[in-house]
């Protein structure tokens, strides 16, 4: 046991304010102090005094019981509090040379964030990522027998601070790896905004000779049921061993431990805010399966899709890490005010992707705002907010007059896409007829011209025929 | 072998864990309905767990040796009674207020101290049985009494935490569990380690079945309250035995488990005569002998080799008569060795293990085990363990029994055992210890203010001792009183008392004793509340209800829903005065009598007696009759 003098403990009231502070200033006591303490009613406390959240009162003192609970006590009901003893928790999974294989692929794991390796944070209360090489192995031994790992961390942030900056380091980093021969790349993301990291890099980094894997967990991996080392298996599985040489989301298909899905960076999206299986493929169908253990053909992987690119370790990728931070994505809906638009210009806006109705459309109020925006320069591209299908703006008036207005249909482009592509394009040139062109012309199946019967699925629950398809497999 | 046993000098204590289902519409973190239970399903989810670490940078000892198991855990699910978040893919909505507010009330009840601020911690269990892999609880209420005996019974404290799973199915390694009952709210109160004789176990669990039910908000029927019982002796360990269905079973179970810590105390004593302090000192060789098994006509043995599985036989050095010293009453080591390889290494085709000293009879036995224990070298010392199995269950098999001599040699492990019918048990995990616990990331902490414990003060019913207490002034059987108390009726009984002035005992007798055989009857019982007790003692302190015919209006209205008086007409019970029935008594003679073998006053005026009420049927009350009747004999005689 550590004796730390109290004055020298730097976090001795770490997340206490007011009265609770006082308390513990009060009883010569502090964070991480095993203390033995008594309050109004004659109850007796031992335990270990945590953190406080900066989102709570500062009232309440918390300890954590010997007994492994936690609980909050006044700090004005506390009239008696002696430190036992100090002992500073240190969370850290057991750390372990990962051992390597000559015969084995290696993969390089690029760490952004995330829930794929976590800890507490005492200062919010939520968790929050942790990410070295030896802890990954210490927590999933798994991956020694798939492949030879190195990590990386380029930084450590949630999946919605993910932005511009971190994209172009993040391509960087894949051209940085690729360059030194390593046979495919995961990235570890935070399942947010996986997708929009998805859909950039897709265009950032292209001609990829190996493939490149985001993966991210559902339910964080500080609990015994996370989807986070399944994931993780798979991606590094796909990464040393699957045949798309592409920018892929490695996520569960179905809610059960079973396999996971690989999607196309570009026509890809999470539908649900805490499903295991969030991620779905749009308009196209999920370019894989990979599973821990092999089918019955021996494979881990079963490819849903063939058109791909394959791997190549002869391919040189193309690494074009730009972007234009003045771009914009409007959803649409009815009583959307032309103000909005006028505003978006007047700031200096130089592209908008509008998610509008149906086939691609706006209501006529919004022309006049439209054209004043276009005429200044501004690019504005049509996906649709119904994200299946098609923009087909030539079928109705309404669209005829938004083409007239110079708006860019973006055929059965997603709309966070969209904003990637354009936010990208932009960075490149503020010509309207190559934007035109590079906006309208598929880098990587961000628009296709066929979609296939079975691409539109979202299994409607409660149907007979659903349900029974469920049932036999799997959720 | 040792039945009997001297509780005090073993040094038996022992405490309980109480876990009661309160009676709140939804589950704990969702809205699904709670108490809803299906056998059917629409659903199935596999999922797998693995173990991390707690807060303060630790693995959980259970967490691991479940992990071990490497068991596939299939959920199955229903949409009456589960939602996305039963099966862990979408977050804990904020705690059922509800469910707080009865933890409060019962620990009030229970003379509690209420914690400030409530935080919800995970608690990790990978067996599967919820499917998060932690249950989520937090503790309500801390340093709390109950009268008991001539003392106190000291409450630990009170967790409020959501229901489990319930097991469908464990064979090898795949486990299947049904989630209707998952997350149901319940509270679980923990004791102090007071208690000193089986007896006193199963008083507690009474007592505190009583304080539950006193609150009028708990769950009651099968498996709505479900105890575990903690038990050591002098020089054993805390020992918790999972899952005492009833108060009565606690009696036989902790008096196994005293029996087992004493006797695994003495084969500690044993172990160091021969030398074994720790796990250095077993030395152990594993040697695949199918070949040799396959010729035994052995049913289990067979299977296990057709479905492409081995025997192995697990030498132990100087293990000779170990595996067949006592344990529990009637078993022996070898149960011991049984249990961890069952649970932890899968292997649950009955028998298990064999020790090679002990053999069941077969034909070619002798030549078998001349063979076996030629091939495993079996040195007069040494016994030997056959398990059967696929061959990896078997490697983890030898490796259990390996870890279950090593810890023998340091007396009584840790652990939480099931109890089995016949008032055994058999390990179930090694005992999880703080390390499991962590906090719960997804909840914030509630505040109990002032305001809401004045309020759950202000709703709180009277304990059960304080009713009982008032029951015995009233002269009410004892059983009746916890009778009452137990299923709800005492809340009717201090009701009408108060509100009709009638003696209490009379109203006890009614309320307890006479619905209770309505309810056996098979009468909707329900239907008679407060209010409908009250229209009946109210026209028996009227003086228009005789006390022999509270029962009959009570039946009459509980079947045909009426209302007291409309029940008394339709027996056609009503008080007439005393000149109109004793001017119809005029009539009444001794025909019929057909004479005693001793002929006594009494009997006579029994015979009467019943004439004339027969006569009567609720016109006239039966004592004055009586007294009418014993008049006019005197007066005749």
């Amino acid at each position: 046991m550590s004796t730390v003098p109290l004055q020298e403990r730097t976090d001795r009231f770490q997340g206490y304010r007011g009265a609770a502070r006082e308390a513990l200033d009060r009883f010569q006591i502090g964070v991480w102090s095993e203390v033995e303490l008594e309050n109004d009613q004659g109850s007796r406390f031992t335990g270990v005094i945590l953190p406080r959240s900066e989102t709570c009162d500062d009232l309440h003192v918390v300890v954590k019981l010997f007994t492994g609970y936690n609980v909050g006590i006044r700090s004005d009901r506390i009239v008696s509090a002696r430190e036992t003893g100090y002992r500073k928790a240190v969370y850290k999974i057991p750390e372990k040379e990962f051992p390597r294989d000559p015969k084995k692929k290696n993969v390089t794991l690029l760490g952004t964030g995330g829930t794929i390796a976590s800890r507490l944070d005492y200062r919010t209360g939520a968790v929050i990522p942790a990410f070295t090489p030896g802890e990954l192995y210490g927590a999933v031994p798994e991956l020694a027998d798939i492949a030879n790992l190195n990590t990386k961390k380029l930084f450590g942030v949630f999946s919605e601070n993910m932005g511009p900056e971190q994209y172009k380091a993040l391509a960087i980093a894949i051209g940085e790896e690729i360059e030194q021969g390593c046979d495919g790349i995961v990235v570890g993301h935070g399942t947010d905004t996986m997708s929009h990291t998805g859909a950039i890099l897709s265009f950032m980094v292209q001609n990829s000779p190996v493939p490149i894997v985001l993966v991210g967990s559902q339910r964080s991996s500080d609990r015994p049921s996370s989807d986070a080392a399944l994931n993780l298996m798979n991606a590094v599985r796909t990464a040393a061993e699957c045949d798309i040489a592409e920018v892929m989301l490695c996520m569960f298909g179905p809610t059960s431990d079973n396999y996971d899905l690989l999607h196309r960076g570009t026509r890809c999206r999470k539908m649900h805010s805490s499903y295991r299986s969030t991620f779905r493929t749009i308009g196209a169908t999920p370019l894989a399966m990979v599973s821990r253990h092999p089918w019955e053909d021996g494979s881990h992987f079963q490819y849903i899709s063939d058109e791909f690119l394959r791997r190549d370790r002869s391919r040189k990728p193309v690494i074009t890490p730009v972007f234009e931070e003045k771009v914009t994505i409007q959803y649409y809906y009815p009583n959307f005010n032309p103000d909005i638009i006028d505003a978006l210009s007047g700031c200096g806006y130089r592209g908008m992707i509008i998610a509008g109705t149906g086939l691609g459309h706006v209501n006529k109020p919004l022309y006049p705002a439209l054209k004043r925006a276009i005429q200044k320069g501004m690019t504005v591209a049509m996906s649709v907010q119904t994200l299946w299908g098609y923009a087909q703006m030539y079928v109705y008036d309404t669209g005829r007059d938004l083409l007239d207005l110079g708006i860019i249909p973006l055929d059965n482009m997603l709309p966070e896409t969209a904003y990637m592509k354009l936010g990208w394009v932009l960075g490149q040139t503020d010509d309207p007829a190559r934007i035109r062109a590079m906006m309208t012309t598929p880098i990587n199946h961000e628009i296709t011209p066929r979609e296939p019967h079975n691409g539109y699925l979202i299994l409607q629950g409660g149907l007979p025929e659903v349900d029974a398809f469920v049932q036999k497999h799997w959720k | 072998m040792m039945h009997r046993l001297d509780y005090a000098e073993a040094g038996l204590i022992s405490g309980l864990e109480v876990h009661q289902q309160l009676l709140t519409k939804h589950k704990l973190f969702c809205r699904c309905p709670a108490g809803l239970y299906t056998e059917t399903h629409d659903g199935e989810v596999l999922r797998h767990m693995r173990p991390t670490l707690s807060e303060l940078g630790v693995y959980d000892g259970t967490a691991l040796m479940e992990f071990k198991t490497r068991k596939e855990i299939v959920y199955l699910l229903n949409r009456a009674n589960v939602c996305t978040y039963e099966m862990d893919d979408t977050p804990p909505f904020l705690v059922n207020p509800e469910a707080i507010d009865i933890a409060m009330e019962l620990c009030l009840m229970m003379n509690m101290d209420l914690i400030d601020e409530v935080h919800i911690a995970r608690k990790q269990y990978l067996d599967g049985s919820i499917p998060t892999g932690f249950q989520r609880t937090a503790i309500v209420g801390v340093n709390g009494w109950m009268p008991f005996r001539d003392r106190r019974l000291t409450v630990t404290h009170v967790s409020i935490e959501e229901d489990s799973c319930r097991e469908v199915s464990d064979k090898g390694h795949r486990i299947i569990w049904r989630t209707d009952r998952l997350g149901m709210p319940l509270t679980e109160t923990v004791t102090g380690p007071d208690l000193r004789s089986p007896e006193e176990v199963r008083e507690a669990i009474l007592l505190c079945g009583l304080v539950a039910r006193s609150t009028g908000r708990v769950r009651i029927g099968l498996g709505a309250s479900r105890q575990d019982v903690n038990v050591s002796v002098r020089g054993g360990s805390r020992v918790e035995i999972k899952g005492v269905p009833k108060a009565g079973y606690a009696v036989k179970l902790v008096h196994g488990e005293a029996v087992r810590q004493v006797n695994l105390l003495r084969f500690r004593e044993e172990l160091h005569r021969r030398g074994w302090r720790g796990a250095e000192d077993i030395r152990l060789q594993v040697s695949d002998v199918s070949d040799i098994c396959a010729e035994a006509d052995l049913g289990f043995l067979r299977r296990a080799l057709q479905a492409g599985g081995r025997v192995c036989a697990v030498k132990v050095e100087g293990a000779a008569g170990l595996a067949q010293m006592p344990t529990q009453p009637d078993t022996t080591f070898l149960d011991e060795l049984a249990g961890r390889i069952r649970v932890i290494a899968c292997l649950d085709e009955a028998p298990i293990v064999l020790s090679l000293a002990q053999l069941p009879e077969f034909p070619q036995k002798h030549r078998i085990a001349e063979r076996l224990r030629k091939r495993v070298r079996l040195g007069e010392q040494d016994d030997a363990f056959l398990v059967f199995g696929p061959e990896e269950d078997c490697r983890t098999a030898a490796e259990e029994i390996r870890l279950r001599f090593a810890d023998a040699t340091q007396g009584v492990p840790q652990e939480t055992r099931q109890a089995l019918a016949g008032g055994y048990t058999t390990f179930e995990r090694i005992l999880p210890g703080p390390d499991r616990m962590y906090p719960d990331t997804d909840s914030p902490p509630t505040k109990i203010t002032e305001a809401r414990m004045a309020e759950a003060r202000a709703r709180m019913r009277p304990a059960p001792w304080a009713r009982l207490e008032r029951y015995r002034s009233w002269r009410v059987p004892e059983e009746t009183g916890h009778y009452l108390i137990r299923r709800g009726g005492a809340e009717i009984l201090d009701a009408v008392v108060e509100r009709t002035g009638v003696d209490g005992l009379v109203a006890a007798i009614e309320i307890g004793q006479r619905a209770r055989a309505l309810k056996r009857a098979g009468l909707p019982i329900q239907r008679l509340g407060v209010e409908a007790w009250v229209q009946v003692f109210d026209l028996f302190t009227d003086g228009l209800l005789p006390r022999e015919c509270l029962g009959t209006v009570a039946a009459r209205m509980a079947a045909d829903g009426l209302d007291a008086a409309e029940a008394a007409r339709a027996e056609g019970i009503a008080l007439v005065p005393r000149e109109r029935w004793s001017a119809e008594l005029q009539a009444l003679t001794m025909e019929g009598y057909l004479g005693e073998r001793v002929d006594t006053p009494e009997k006579r005026l029994r015979f009467l007696a019943g004439k004339a009420m027969a006569q009567l049927k609720g016109r006239a009350p039966a004592a004055e009759v009586a007294r009418y009747l014993k008049d006019r004999l005197e007066a005749t005689r």
